[in-house]
């Protein structure tokens, strides 16, 4: 099979859309649990503020979802417009 | 094409290739989990020498199930050693490589977080010998389900190595069948982990409340299914390639995007299923601290599980892109 120039540039940015969105959401997830996962234990200790807990879990938890987006982005980029 | 009709070496290559990456990798995780079960077992008989057979005992269980996943790698080793494959195209040279690189990365997690349980119990027993059979139970289940992904793996290895793949053209189906592989094999290395985090936390708060059992065995459960589905997301992609018709195609790019399909719900799946375990460890370890406040622990643990499963869902987005769209 020959590869010619431009096919050569489509498959690696197929790879790297890939690899970008896979690799990318390894971070955020793991993140994230430890965000909620601390969120549940404050809870435990203090039900009272349960509300105020979860707020903040969000908020923490949408900050690290942001390199998850990024890697989205970046992939999309690679899919359609590079 | 009568030249290129003996294709045995070639198939005979990849499977001895790829029945060493099942079965070295494969290893890794049983052994990490059952090295951890029984190093809480000797913390356990050190605080308790009075109860060293229950203990004993129950790191045997224990170990035995954390042993499971190492055994279908075993099994799908020795199938790829052995297997005669008469006839056969070129094609399965590629089935065979994805199905040991399936089993072998689909086995890691599953050994790995069984063995949270096997040792939590352990130590657990020595706390509070009353609750043996309550600690043991709940090992059991929540090691059973913690083994779901390397079933999952086994499963994809199976179709595989067995499906016959004569009639599709080899490019790009190379490619899908080993994407096919990773998808579900590197997918499950989080759920598995996961599963195992919030088994391990069930066991160790059973020791300390004996009777939250029913709400954390549940919360358990909850959690442990929510952390399974990165690697449900891993299966279907791994469907989707084993069992749609590509058109034939000899460019590179047809067969990298197939390829990049499975690395991208692969690797995307590590991570959520690693959160999702996290989060689930938080919330049974405090129902069973603060049984009153479960609905509000589940809630929370629900939600952050929610928004930890998204980064899973762009991997798979972006695979169903590339199978579909480009």
């Amino acid at each position: 099979m020959a590869i010619e120039g431009a096919d050569l540039v489509k498959a690696a940015a197929f790879i790297g859309a890939g690899l970008s969105m896979g690799l990318g959401a390894i971070g955020p997830g793991v993140g994230e649990g430890m965000v909620a996962a601390k969120a549940c234990e404050a809870i435990g200790k203090n039900p009272r503020e349960a509300g105020l807990l979860t707020r903040t879990m969000l908020v923490g938890q949408a900050v690290s979802e942001s390199t998850g987006i990024y890697s989205l982005v970046i992939a999309l980029l690679l899919l359609f417009v590079v | 094409m009568n030249m290129a009709t003996d294709f045995e070496p070639i198939i005979r290559l990849s499977a001895y290739i790829g029945g060493g990456i099942a079965m070295g990798l494969g290893a890794v995780g049983a052994a990490i989990g059952e090295g951890y079960t029984a190093a809480e077992a000797n913390m356990a008989v050190s605080r308790n020498p009075k109860i060293s057979g229950d203990i004993f005992k129950n790191m045997l269980v224990g170990q035995a199930v954390a042993e499971s996943a190492s055994i279908f790698a075993l099994v799908i080793a020795i199938l790829l050693l052995f297997l005669e494959t008469p006839s056969a195209g070129e094609l399965k040279a590629a089935a065979l490589f994805g199905a040991g690189l399936c089993m072998g990365f689909g086995a890691i997690g599953s050994g790995v977080g069984s063995g949270f349980p096997g040792g939590n119990a352990c130590s657990g027993i020595s706390r509070q010998p009353a609750a043996t059979s309550r600690l043991t139970t709940n090992m059991l289940i929540g090691s059973a389900v913690c083994q779901t992904p390397a079933i999952f793996s086994m499963v994809v290895a199976l179709m595989l190595i067995f499906m016959d793949f004569g009639k599709a053209p080899t490019f790009p189906t190379w490619a899908a069948l080993i994407g096919a592989g990773v998808s579900t094999g590197l997918a499950a290395i989080g759920s598995g982990y996961g599963g195992g985090l919030a088994a391990g936390a069930s066991c160790e708060g059973i020791a300390r409340q004996p009777e939250s059992v029913g709400n954390v065995t549940t919360i358990m459960l909850v959690g442990q299914a929510v952390a399974q589905t990165p690697s449900i997301f891993g299966l279907l992609v791994s469907f989707v390639l084993l069992f749609k018709s590509f058109p034939e195609s000899t460019a590179l790019s047809a067969s990298m995007a197939l390829l990049a399909a499975g690395l991208s719900t692969g690797f995307g799946g590590i991570g959520p299923g690693i959160g999702n375990g996290m989060a689930a460890e938080g919330a049974v370890r405090w129902v069973a601290r603060n049984t009153e406040h479960a609905g509000d622990l589940m809630r929370t643990m629900l939600v952050g599980q929610a928004v930890s499963q998204s980064t899973a869902i762009y991997a798979m987005v972006i695979s169903l892109i590339l199978i579909f769209v480009v």
